[in-house]
């Protein structure tokens, strides 16, 4: 079963003359464990795409499927409630609440599923470690890093029982390195099981993706195919 | 690719055999650039002509013979470490051409073109991200070598973004007559004169 499903989706903001088609027609699968990336210039509707995929607005025509579950058959609270326990968002600009350190922000949205304070921060802790940020737990976002508050945002966004990352460019203003420093995270978090999409206009990042989408105008138009081994790339041209 | 610096480079270290040289500069390559034994023969019997380097025994012909770098090879080899390539003149690319006779040619849909030449830069980007994959088996040499590759293959990418952007925004402002002349694209930039 996919994770996630997009059938047909569009989403037109405004009406008669004035109407804008942000995205139309949309097909998308992701199925558990997999990275798609989503490809396409400022207004192609890329971030659209993301926000009703992860149930934030509702499509104007079409179905999305989490989990193999209709959003449009779900009322708000079993929506608000999968957002909380199945869906992980990372944002551009990170998100995280300045008043509360990494530990806190990363056991939040378990806390708000109403897991003990002293449980949720101990799945938090463990998710840190994986992730390499052990010893900034007790840091609050302004006293991170750029690269590291974006881990810490990818932390709460894997923690707990979330299967499906939904990602809008997730390295943002971050230097080459710390976005490749991301996109591991999220690779490996892949590996474990988790569905991902990222949406993004760096080629760089999306070649992470086992599959990358491209989007324009809207409209999906055209997808790579499965990623050929390494070998093709080192067949060597010469003998002696 | 200057094949006979690199050899240098590598003879800094101390003397070495051909072979061995060889066997150097594919793994110091992360062996994406397969090097020919003829080729490094032929190269260390250039070196040795002009004086760069010399054998250790120069009557013996055999695989087992030693090279070694001489001073003036470390001098030539210090001064083209510090020789910028010549990047000054824009290079003769096929693909930028493909895009400004794809923008000429009626019927053809210039950002169905472009998406094809994304579409297969992209499929090549992914192949080199997954040699990424696996840090334990990524040396620095290797790094270096395909983070060369996937910035330059990321590099044309972003150039074909702002060709589909530039077309787009260009055919809703003013549609271009027809009949105009290809723009001229004889070397303007950093022109030698």
């Amino acid at each position: 079963m996919n994770m996630l499903e997009l059938v047909g989706v569009s989403k037109i903001y405004g009406e008669g003359p004035n109407a804008v088609h942000a995205i139309s027609d949309v097909d998308l699968a992701v199925e558990p464990g997999a990275l798609v990336a989503v490809m396409g210039a400022s207004g192609s509707g890329k971030s659209t795409l993301l926000t009703i995929a992860g149930s934030l607005e509702k499509p104007t025509s079409g179905q999305v499927l989490v989990a193999g579950r209709s959003l449009a058959a779900m009322s708000r609270s079993a929506q608000a409630r999968l957002r909380r326990r199945s869906i992980g968002f990372v944002f551009q600009d990170y998100n995280l609440l300045a008043g509360l350190s990494a530990i806190e922000n990363v056991s939040l949205p378990l806390e708000l599923d109403g897991i003990p304070a002293k449980k949720a921060q101990a799945i938090g802790r463990e998710t840190l470690d994986d992730l390499g940020l052990a010893d900034r737990a007790s840091y609050f976002p302004d006293e991170l890093s750029g690269g590291e508050r974006q881990r810490v945002a990818i932390a709460r966004a894997v923690v707990g029982e979330r299967r499906l990352l939904l990602a809008d460019e997730p390295s943002g203003a971050l230097d080459s390195a710390n976005g490749e420093a991301v996109m591991r995270l999220v690779l490996a978090a892949c590996r474990r099981g988790v569905a991902a999409v990222v949406v993004t206009h760096d080629a760089q990042l999306a070649s992470w993706a086992d599959r990358v989408v491209f989007l324009r105008d809207g409209r999906v138009v055209d997808q790579t195919s499965p990623v050929l081994g390494p070998d093709s790339l080192l067949t060597p041209t010469s003998n002696p | 690719m200057s094949i006979r610096h690199a050899l240098l480079g590598l003879l800094t270290e101390g003397p070495k055999y051909g072979l061995q040289l060889r066997q150097e500069f594919e793994a110091g390559t992360g062996e994406v650039w397969p090097l020919n034994v003829g080729q490094v023969y032929t190269t260390l019997q250039r070196l040795e002509r002009d004086g760069l380097v010399e054998s250790e025994d120069a009557a013996d012909d055999s695989p087992q013979k030693g090279f070694r770098i001489t001073a003036e090879g470390e001098q030539e080899l210090a001064g083209w470490l510090r020789t910028p390539p010549d990047l000054s003149s824009p290079p003769r690319d096929e693909l930028v051409i493909k895009v400004l006779v794809a923008v000429r040619v009626p019927g053809v849909d210039v950002h169905d073109v472009i998406q094809v030449h994304r579409h297969y830069l992209v499929e090549l980007m992914q192949q080199w991200t997954r040699l990424k994959e696996d840090e334990a088996q990524f040396d620095l040499n290797f790094a270096l070598v395909v983070d060369a590759e996937l910035f330059r293959l990321d590099s044309v990418v972003r150039w074909l973004d702002s060709a589909d952007g530039r077309i787009k925004r260009a055919s809703v402002e003013a549609p271009a007559p027809a009949g105009l002349p290809l723009p001229k694209l004889r070397r303007r930039v950093g022109q030698h004169t």
